[in-house]
């Protein structure tokens, strides 16, 4: 006699699992068959110990089963329970072979030859049932493992772990605690980890406490002796275990054997599916990681959402209100969230790559504003780096600095913002509404994901961005006609700190236009390379040799991670031709940079700051704390001024860092253009103040990625300050402690303080009338703080 | 040089274009001038209108002088730099001096009156020192430092003695005593007049390099050039130690006229009240 139930849920992941819970809720006649013995095998094979995060923190949880942020054997405990709570009718090493049939009437082999039928099923398989195998000769040897239980467990072994991912890496420097560990990189750097994780990876190869083979592949594998293919030849390691981190991959014969279609051949390719997760073959329902969706609470919620679907019930996803409560103003003139996702869908060229699931996750973090027109959206110089799109209405972007009368209207469908967004600097243009409008802004953070991870939005932003970055930073004036030639072969080029953009004695092969980050430009002065300038985003260089048609006369290099349009000299020549203002300007600055060059060649020190400063990461900098050594008495009143006004801890450190020439350097947060600290905060707690201020704000967990990240050291985990005495009862009678002493007084000792430990970081005083405390409480006028254009600037280092 | 409207390399004295100069200037014009006119019958004390008016601006002068102690540990308020407080102090400290001797009418005495003038001179004094020290070190220190900070001299100091054993390893008894007994015998600082001085008659390292260098002579061969590396060492070592205690008396100069300044501004309240509740007792 075969079973028959209302539903089969395949995979007992966070989705599968929850959608049993919500099935037995419901009452429904369903099976939970799972491969293993246990429940969810992807979280049971976390690290032990491993912290858990319930990311995206704003999406509210929907699910008969619990979860929140914890360690792993907590979460898979209360899973455990709930299950056997609610009653889920669970079968453990069920591992499904074949699904047959269609709606109503499906037939799931299982591995031992029984059969069950169903009338619907959900597939909640995941991809972690799926790992990428080590494919080399000798790859089946039983030393070679795919996943890394307790790091603990080994002691004194030699072990290579192959894969540069998260995983690889995390796998990596847990167990080079006790252990000889080799890490095996196929590419020659670290690229797409998170950057705490880079930071670690690299600083213990540094440190000789891991052996890295860059550039490698595994090629053959006897026990206990890997070969590898590395660029010189090959490189043999001995071994007591492998560890292989590669990765995983849909498992597509078996989705496919379902008669599920994908869209295409990549390896990355996912099936496609309805808004309520149903596949192309009706009945069957994909969740979780295979969806797309891999987050826990993001599977957990969809597990709970097809159960009800399949009972018929059209329930909005766990986000609706969110979003209801976004488009509060929309819907009280009768349209509801699913009309105004599908307006932004196919309003937004830009967004019509998504899918509608991505959009309503992307729209989460955004702001809906309705601004009348006139009203100013932002201001020129502001340092807001957040995007807008207009989806209704218009804006007029007042393009000429000089001249308000000067704007270029955008439509519905445009957005604006790009510029500040990429090149991390202040505004460039004030944007004013141009009717009665609906706009969306989307955060940084937001945004600077979606670019990287879906390609058509990267793609169709940076086509509008080009030409609006050649006439804001070039010319308001330039025509479409007159820049057409030049944008036709004009290219995106990426450059490393220290990279050469182009070298002195070259012929000339273009003009490159900063977008972002920024150069230095040296000559050769009697036989050594002297920096005779640094040049910001927002302008361009190469231009000498274009015009003087001679070969360079300067090495150009990038100070920090940039991006420059490159442009074709003679098609920039012809564009110089069409617009004689642009020529007139272009050729004002050459002639700048001419005398600059002399007088700088005459005074080499100047150069040698700027390379000093360039050398401790200034040029990243939007506004720095510099103390003239030659006026600081060392009274550390700058530290306790800045302890005293946050909570007792100093977030900048006076003697430490480099001096140079009188200048001092100290251990401060440079408030970057685009900030180390914010790429990795879980709960999105760092921002950008209008003025440029970087700080964190109350929704900090206390987490540390952003101290980690901070390639400054400025940001440090504090608890908060024990209440002390005022400060006459300090002066007169000694009571508690003075201003900036213990129990916070030194960066890195122990702190007084209990309770969670948070980040801080300097906040520029944002919130003090008057400006930055440290600055304010300088006697003798020792400490300023200035931004790096002024610095570099030729004038202020000739005056010295 | 001018950063972000912020004048930098430019001293205290020079401050907003000498403007507290000129605040306190034209204070001491006046009461020199109120001084000149003013011929009571009795002659010039602290009793007549001008005394008394004299005594309160100076009195209110103290305190405000004092308040400064108070008001650099207020941070974040105010609308007025610590500079613009700084610079204010020094000149109106200066004009006190005047004032305050002006009050008196130069008469002094052996009383409490002329203690706390006396206490009020110490202060201002020890202020003028502590306001040439301020102009004077920073950049001796600067230039002394060369680009390091005293843990970076200590840490290289560290490393020439493990490598000043090394080199004396391999030579005889006498010499390894002397390298041990420098290497042991060595301070950087120590007490008041050491740290003040900057130097160090007695240094062990010093005393070891001439004995090696006189004593290096007698070696040949493989010790010679051993003996040589030694004396390379140790004179590097003399060097650097004397780069670090000339760190230590800078320092020590910073901060030690602190030590007179601020204890006597509290002399000087306690002897300023005393003194105006005795002129009030005997009216």
């Amino acid at each position: 006699m075969v079973e028959r139930y209302q539903v089969a849920i395949v995979g007992s992941g966070p989705c599968g699992m929850s959608a049993g819970g919500r099935a037995a809720e419901r009452g429904m006649n369903h099976i939970l068959l799972e491969r293993t013995d246990h429940l969810s095998d992807t979280i049971y094979k976390y690290q032990k110990g491993k912290h858990v995060m319930a990311t995206p923190d704003i999406l509210p949880l929907r699910s008969s089963m619990p979860f929140e942020a914890g360690r792993r054997e907590e979460i898979l405990q209360a899973w455990g329970d709930t299950t056997k709570n609610l009653g889920v009718n669970v079968r453990y090493n069920a591992e499904v072979t074949a699904i047959k049939g269609q709606k109503g009437n499906f037939e799931l082999t299982l591995r031992a030859g029984e059969k069950i039928v169903a009338e619907n099923v959900v597939l909640g398989i995941g991809l972690q049932g799926n790992l990428r195998k080590l494919a080399v000769p000798g790859g089946d040897w039983s030393g070679v493992q795919y996943q890394l239980d307790d790091p603990d467990e080994y002691e004194s072994e030699r072990i290579v772990v192959i894969g540069a991912g998260d995983a690889g890496i995390e796998n990596a420097l847990a167990l080079a605690k006790q252990n000889t560990v080799f890490i095996v990189n196929r590419r020659d750097e670290f690229a797409r980890v998170k950057e705490a994780n880079q930071k670690a990876i690299l600083e213990a190869i540094e440190a000789g406490q891991i052996t890295c083979y860059y550039s490698a592949d595994p090629k053959s594998l006897t026990p206990g002796r890997l070969v590898l293919t590395v660029p010189d030849g090959e490189a043999v390691v001995e071994c007591d275990r492998i560890i292989a981190r590669l990765g995983a991959i849909a498992p597509r014969k078996f989705v496919e054997s379902c008669g599920i279609v994908f869209p295409n051949d990549s390896a990355e390719a996912l099936p496609e599916l309805s808004p309520r997760y149903e596949s192309n073959v009706p009945g069957l329902y994909i969740v979780g990681a295979l969806a797309g969706f891999p987050l826990i609470k993001q599977a957990m919620n969809q597990g709970y959402e097809v159960v009800e679907f399949i009972l018929g019930n059209d329930i909005k996803p766990a986000d609706q209100p969110l979003l209801e409560e976004k488009f509060r103003a929309l819907l009280d003139r009768g349209r509801s969230v699913d009309e105004i996702i599908e307006l932004i869908r196919t309003r937004m060229p830009l967004m019509s790559g998504l899918t509608p699931l991505q959009l309503r996750e992307f729209l989460l973090d955004g702001a809906v504003h309705f601004p009348k027109k006139g009203e100013v959206v932002f201001e020129r110089n502001d340092y807001t780096n957040s995007f807008f799109m207009i989806i209704d209405g218009g804006a007029e972007i007042l393009i000429d600095p000089t001249n308000p009368a000067v704007r270029v209207n955008l439509g519905p469908g445009e957005f604006f913002g790009e510029i500040g967004l990429i090149a991390g600097r202040r505004r460039s243009a004030t944007v004013l509404s141009g009717g009665d409008s609906f706009m969306i802004e989307c955060p940084r953070r937001s945004m600077i994901k979606l670019i990287n991870s879906v390609e058509s939005v990267a793609r169709a932003m940076n086509e509008v961005a080009m030409v609006r970055q050649l006439r804001t930073y070039l010319s308001p004036h330039l025509t479409n006609e007159a820049l057409a030639p030049v944008l036709a072969n004009a290219e995106i080029r990426y450059y490393k700190p220290g990279q050469v953009l182009f070298t002195e004695g070259e012929p000339d092969n273009g003009v490159y236009l900063i977008r972002k980050g920024s150069v230095t430009v040296a000559r050769q002065i009697a036989g050594r390379d002297v920096i005779i300038a640094y040049v910001a985003a927002g302008n361009y260089v190469g231009e000498m040799a274009l015009l003087n048609q001679a070969p360079r006369n300067a090495t150009v290099k990038a100070a920090i991670n940039t991006e420059v349009i490159w442009m074709d000299s003679a098609r920039f020549r012809q564009m110089l031709d069409a617009a004689p203002e642009l020529r007139g300007e272009v050729e004002q600055r050459l002639l700048t940079r001419l005398v600059e060059g002399e007088t700088m060649k005459a005074r080499p020190e100047a150069g040698n700051i700027i390379q000093f400063l360039v050398e401790q990461g200034v040029g990243e900098a939007t506004d720095i704390l510099l103390i003239d050594e030659t006026l600081c008495v060392g009274c550390d009143n700058c530290e306790k001024a800045c302890a005293e006004t946050h909570g007792g801890v100093s977030r900048l450190d006076r003697e430490a860092g480099p001096t140079f020439s009188g200048i001092h350097v100290p251990t401060s947060c440079r408030h970057c253009e685009h900030p180390h600290c914010m790429a990795d905060c879980p709960p999105n707690a760092i921002h950008r103040a209008v003025d440029g201020e970087v700080y964190i704000d109350s929704s900090c967990i206390g987490c540390g990625n952003c101290s980690r990240n901070c390639p400054y050291g400025v940001i440090h985990m504090a608890s908060k300050e024990p209440p002390k005495a005022g400060l006459l009862a300090w002066m007169l009678f000694g009571f508690g402690h003075g201003p900036g002493q213990d129990p916070s007084h030194k960066w890195g000792q122990k702190k007084g303080g209990d309770g969670p430990k948070l980040a801080v970081k300097c906040d520029m005083c944002k919130d003090l009338p008057g400006g930055a405390a440290c600055v304010r409480a300088c006697p003798t006028g020792a400490a300023v703080r200035v931004s790096p254009e002024r610095f570099f600037s030729l004038a202020e280092l000739t005056a010295r | 040089m001018k950063l972000a409207g912020v004048s930098i390399h430019k001293s205290i004295i020079e401050y907003r274009g000498f403007f507290y100069l000129k605040l306190a200037a034209g204070l001491v014009l006046l009461s020199v001038a109120a001084y000149w006119v003013h011929q009571p019958l009795a002659g010039p004390n602290g009793g007549t209108w001008l005394g008394y008016t004299l005594g309160t601006i100076g009195a209110l002068l103290i305190v405000w002088l004092a308040w400064f102690g108070i008001r650099k540990r207020r941070y974040g308020v105010g609308r007025l730099l610590l500079e613009d407080w700084l610079s204010g102090h020094i000149y109106l400290g200066v004009a006190l001096l005047i004032i305050a001797t002006l009050h008196s009418g130069f008469q002094f005495g052996w009383n409490v009156h002329t203690l706390a003038y006396v206490l009020m001179v110490g202060v201002i004094v020890s202020g003028a020192f502590g306001l040439l020290v301020y102009l004077r070190v920073p950049a001796l220190r600067t230039e002394n430092r060369q680009n390091m900070s005293l843990d970076d001299m200590m840490a290289l100091i560290a490393g020439l003695s493990k490598e000043i054993y090394q080199a004396a390893s391999t030579l005889d008894d006498e010499v390894g005593q002397l390298v041990q007994e420098a290497d042991q015998r060595t301070r950087i600082g120590g007490g008041f007049w050491r740290q003040l001085s900057g130097t160090d008659p007695h240094c062990a390292t010093t005393r070891a390099l001439n004995k090696v260098r006189a004593r290096a002579e007698q070696f040949s061969g493989a010790d010679a050039d051993a003996a040589r590396q030694l004396v390379t060492l140790l004179a590097r070592k003399v060097e650097l130690l004397a780069r670090a205690r000339r760190d230590v008396r800078h320092h020590a100069l910073l901060k030690v006229w602190l030590y007179f300044h601020v204890p006597m501004t509290v002399g000087l309240i306690a002897a300023l009240l005393i003194h105006i509740f005795v002129v009030f007792l005997y009216w």
